[in-house]
């Protein structure tokens, strides 16, 4: 029986069965019947040595749960390509029958006789909000995180931290409902001081009307964002290990200093991952911005004034009126969109895993 | 370098829980004194309580008075990360930081300090990773992550990297409880050798390495599960094991009891 | 290794202090730079009238950290100073989140049981003219929970077997490119999906049963969500069947238990209460997205019980609708629909956070 726990390891991780899967139907009774060596074996060339009465009985059931199980992995796949297939083929005969270029067009008449419409002015808007947002939100997410692990008292942490979870669900259309009627007040007279004494900085220039502008959306963006990142953050330091926290404290570091040395390098990937999950929600996020943003279509830094938009609002808020072409512009806009998130999640995962790797094998 | 520890009357507690109570002890400077017991004696408590790491802890605190050299390490006046600076500790599980290598490890005690000059820091880490008995073993890879180490050298990297900011007193909690036996081997080579330097306090659960590498042992008990730990005796090594003055020491020498 | 190594340390030890005892600086210290940063704030503020409270308190803030440190380098040393500023600063994170969020609260609750009645519970949009106050959610109501219960009859079996397929059989490059677009797609933001639902089922797939044209509908607002909620079910379930400790699958392996039925009788058992945690909270967030509604939905003020044809509204659009429409009576309904929605997906939330707690414990 000496052997016994090997092999079933083997088994329990779901050892090499896998790889040479088709060759061997692999029911796990049939690996059990047989001698204790065979289970180690790394081809899986002692499994068709096993019992043959077993085997043929699990054959088929074995094989169609994993076949199952692939299939439902692969869609994921599918999925992925779908969504890309689908948005290309609806986007494209509208892109033919632009009469603007696409790329640099400051405008959106798709319904026109011919259609004019262009993404750039849509995502500048698109970076420039989801940018502006994670600027105000990551580092005040990042202290209310480490506040609540760290420098609170424990109970008052967990307490206010299941608050910020619960807020974290909180659906964004309440958000944009919420600054849409409470924080425009606010921001409209912010925007008036910012003009009267730091007019002479462009982003803070221009004659007004203030209110719906660049400014709010980021605003109501961060302060969606900020339970979100904060839940996870704060999920991140909490896992620090204590023998950790204990030898910088042992070294005679301050609690920044043990911050600093253990917790934070410790939490980076978990940080990064955190971050990038609030720029793809800020990036993708329609309605709070479709209810706070300006909606205009011109390129300009100029935050203050009514203005701006988005993709994702464009989207929302032209969606109703769309013709055909309409709708396969609209499409297009979703497309490129799909391309940018894309990119930023692809680039992240990249990041994490690399990190990922880094720790684990140092761990 | 090495300076003497003074305990009277030390109680500890962890909130409504006393964990030990009335600990009068002295430690005299470059010895290796153990401290044995049961589990839940308190020993491990009265060890990171003389480095104030005790009351990391929600809700610990510490009574009576402790001081190194005549200064009280508990005064008001008193700066924790000052006390920690002088009284390193050496944790049950090795703890490097997994975020960095090797090197950084050894010289983060010193980088906390603001000592930044490459070459200062890179000598600092030669002599207390040789000081260690590690140098020879990972000079060749200072840039690799210090966790990628077996369990035996990353402790020896902790100890590298407690002894890197030049303590006066190594506190060292079960060092050897989760190494294996030739690993632990080395750590005791190692306190022979430290012992020159440092004053060397040692919790253990092994008998035998107290024996081996301790001056002085001072046995802690308990009457039962719930009550607070105190000291039983504290005498030369050689008279615990030989010859204790007191029942419950060689009842626990023994093996009669605990 | 020699005793030479060991005496030949350089005369002074780098770090050590000559003695334990340091300047502190007194308790009141830090309370009078505070009211003295506030005096000083209020009478720039007041004295050059260039702002009101809400400056006075800015500028009283940054004055106080710069104070606090100027104190504590002259005092205590650096890493001192850095240690309270940090400090204070981590803290401040706090206190500044706190103040949107608790508005966005207390409006929500406020404003939101304005309309929290019968009639807003038992009546649909329907024949609701601009000037009538009455008006209710029932129709969104229904489309929610029809919507979010078939996307969580899709994705609840698609994602437990992807899950599967990742932790138990896959290996190599493919159970790699899976597990990492499952990763990629959670950061698909939810108007893609919409998009794609929109190209895919209601422009391409369902005029086939629908005489031609396009079939906005309920069931493809629930396909849409559960592209969304996909993603997190496979990733809380295959975390929990990760946790799931090997000498269980050894233990069904050691009777000679197929690989299938360990799996569907041992293994997903044992990490059920995780699993429908992660269901809970994927199903929360897809109850409050609002895009993917909008755009296959169609949205609709009628009462539409039937999921498959015509369109339907939901809690998330409903909020949207009426944050857009004109009649003063609309606010009063938006509000009372969010708080309707919050509940909801607070609800789950909460329940969901227990059930993981418990679990915790009994692991």
């Amino acid at each position: 029986m000496g052997e016994t726990p090997h092999r079933s390891a083997d088994a329990g991780t779901g050892g090499h069965t896998v790889t040479s899967s088709h060759q061997w139907p692999a029911g796990a009774s049939a690996r059990v019947a047989e001698t204790p060596v065979s289970g180690r074996t790394p081809g899986g060339d002692g499994l068709g040595g096993g019992g043959g009465l077993p085997r043929r009985q699990a054959f088929g059931t074995e094989r169609a749960f994993r076949g199952l199980t692939l299939a439902a992995g692969a869609l994921v796949l599918v999925i992925i390509v779908a969504i890309a297939a689908f948005l290309i083929a609806k986007a494209v005969p509208a892109l033919q029958a632009n009469s603007e270029s696409f790329w640099t067009y400051e405008g959106w008449f798709p319904n026109d006789n011919p259609p004019k419409f262009g993404i750039a002015a849509l995502a500048f808007g698109t970076v420039l909000t989801a940018a502006l947002a994670l600027l105000m939100a990551v580092p005040v997410a990042l202290g209310i995180a480490l506040f609540l692990s760290h420098y609170a008292p424990r109970r008052l942490g967990n307490a206010l931290g299941f608050l910020i979870d619960l807020l974290a669900a909180v659906p964004s259309v309440v958000f944009g409902l919420w600054g849409r009627d409470y924080l425009v007040g606010p921001v409209t007279d912010l925007s008036v001081w910012l003009n009267t004494y730091f007019g002479w900085i462009p982003i803070f220039g221009g004659d007004g009307p203030y209110g719906n502008s660049i400014l709010l959306g980021s605003l109501v963006l961060a302060i969606m964002a900020l339970p979100i990142i904060t839940s996870l953050t704060r999920e991140v330091f909490l896992q620090t290990p204590t023998a950790n926290e204990e030898a910088a404290l042992a070294l005679g570091a301050t609690r920044w200093e043990m911050i600093r040395t253990a917790v934070l390098p410790y939490g980076r990937p978990g940080v990064i991952a955190a971050v990038m999950l609030g720029l793809g929600r800020a990036l993708g996020e329609t309605i709070a911005l479709a209810l706070t943003l300006g909606s205009t279509y011109a390129i300009s830094f100029n935050i203050l004034e009514s203005g701006g938009n988005t993709i994702a609002a464009n989207i929302a808020n032209r969606f109703a009126e769309a013709n055909d072409t309409g709708r396969g512009a609209l499409i297009a806009s979703g497309l490129v969109l799909f391309a940018i998130t894309l990119l930023v999640n692809i680039a992240a995962r990249a990041i994490i895993y690399r990190r990922r790797e880094f720790t684990e094998s140092a761990a | 370098m090495a300076k003497r520890i003074d305990a009277s009357n030390v109680t500890a507690y962890y909130g409504a829980f006393k964990a030990i109570e009335d600990i009068n002890l002295t430690v005299e400077p470059k010895t290796v004194t153990a401290l044995i017991g049961p589990s839940g004696c308190g020993k491990s408590t009265f060890l990171r309580s003389i480095n104030r790491m005790h009351e990391v802890l929600p809700g610990a605190r510490v009574e009576g008075s402790l001081t190194i050299d005549g200064q009280d390490i508990y005064d008001r006046d008193v700066d924790v990360t000052a006390v920690r600076r002088m009284i390193g500790m050496v944790f049950q599980r090795p703890n490097p930081f997994p975020t960095m290598s090797i090197f950084d490890n050894v010289v983060a005690g010193l980088r906390l300090n603001g000592v930044k000059k490459k070459s200062v820091l890179a000598e600092s880490a030669e002599k207390a990773l040789r000081s260690a008995n590690l140098w020879d073993e990972v000079k060749d890879r200072l840039g690799k992550p210090g966790a990628g180490l077996s369990g035996g050298q990353q402790q020896r990297l902790c100890i590298a990297r407690t002894i890197a900011v030049e303590p006066q007193v190594v506190l060292m909690d079960e060092p050897c409880s989760a190494l294996d036996p030739i690993s632990t081997l080395a750590i005791e080579d190692l306190m022979f050798q430290l012992k020159d330097k440092f004053t060397i306090i040692i919790v253990t659960h092994n008998m035998q390495q107290a024996a081996r590498v301790s001056d002085r042992t001072a046995f802690f008990s308990i009457e039962k599960t719930g009550d607070p730990g105190r000291l039983i005796e504290y005498d030369n090594t050689q008279k615990i094991f030989s010859n204790p003055s007191v029942k419950k020491t060689e009842d626990y020498i023994t093996g009669r009891f605990g | 290794m020699t005793t030479s190594t060991l005496t030949s340390h350089r005369p002074r030890p780098p770090a050590q202090p000559a003695t334990l005892r340091t300047r502190r600086l007194p308790r009141w210290v830090a309370p009078a730079i505070g009211v003295a940063a506030l005096l000083i704030a209020a009478a720039v503020v007041y004295g050059a009238g260039i702002g009101g409270p809400v400056l006075v308190v800015v500028l009283g803030a940054l004055l106080y950290l710069a104070g606090l440190f100027a104190a504590a380098n002259a005092v205590e040393g650096r890493r001192s100073a850095r240690n309270r500023t940090w400090s204070a600063l981590i803290h401040s994170a706090f206190v500044l989140a706190v103040l949107p969020l608790a508005s966005v609260v207390w409006t929500l609750v406020s404003k939101g049981a304005e309309r929290l009645d019968g009639n807003f519970f038992g009546t649909s949009m329907n024949n609701i003219g601009a000037r009538d106050a009455n008006g209710g959610a029932y129709h969104a109501i229904i489309g929610t929970l029809e919507q979010v219960g078939i996307a969580t009859l899709i994705t609840v079996p698609l994602g437990l077997l992807c899950a599967i397929y990742v932790v138990e059989y896959g290996r190599g490059r493919f159970a790699f490119a899976i597990r990492f677009f499952v990763d990629v797609m959670t950061g698909i933001p939810s108007i893609v999906t919409g998009l794609f639902v929109l190209a895919f089922w209601v422009l391409v797939v369902s005029p086939v049963f629908n005489d031609g044209r396009p079939g906005f509908s309920g069931f493809a607002a629930a396909l849409a969500l559960s592209v969304l909620m996909l993603p997190t079910v496979v990733r809380s379930t295959e975390e929990m069947l990760r946790l799931v400790p090997a000498p269980l699958r050894e233990g069904a392996y050691a009777l000679g238990v197929p690989k299938w039925k360990t799996i569907l009788r041992v293994v997903l058992p044992t990490a059920l209460p995780g699993i429908v945690t992660g269901v809970m909270l994927a199903i929360a967030r897809a109850a409050g997205e609002t895009a993917p509604v909008l755009l296959v939905a169609g949205g609709g003020a009628a009462i539409n019980f039937n999921p498959f044809e015509n369109n339907q509204s939901s809690l998330a659009l409903f909020v949207y609708q009426q944050a857009g429409d004109a009649s003063k009576y609309a606010p009063a309904r938006a509000w009372t629909a969010a708080l309707t929605l919050v509940a909801l997906v607070l609800v789950l939330t909460i329940a969901a956070k227990l059930l993981a707690r418990r679990n915790r414990l009994g692991r």
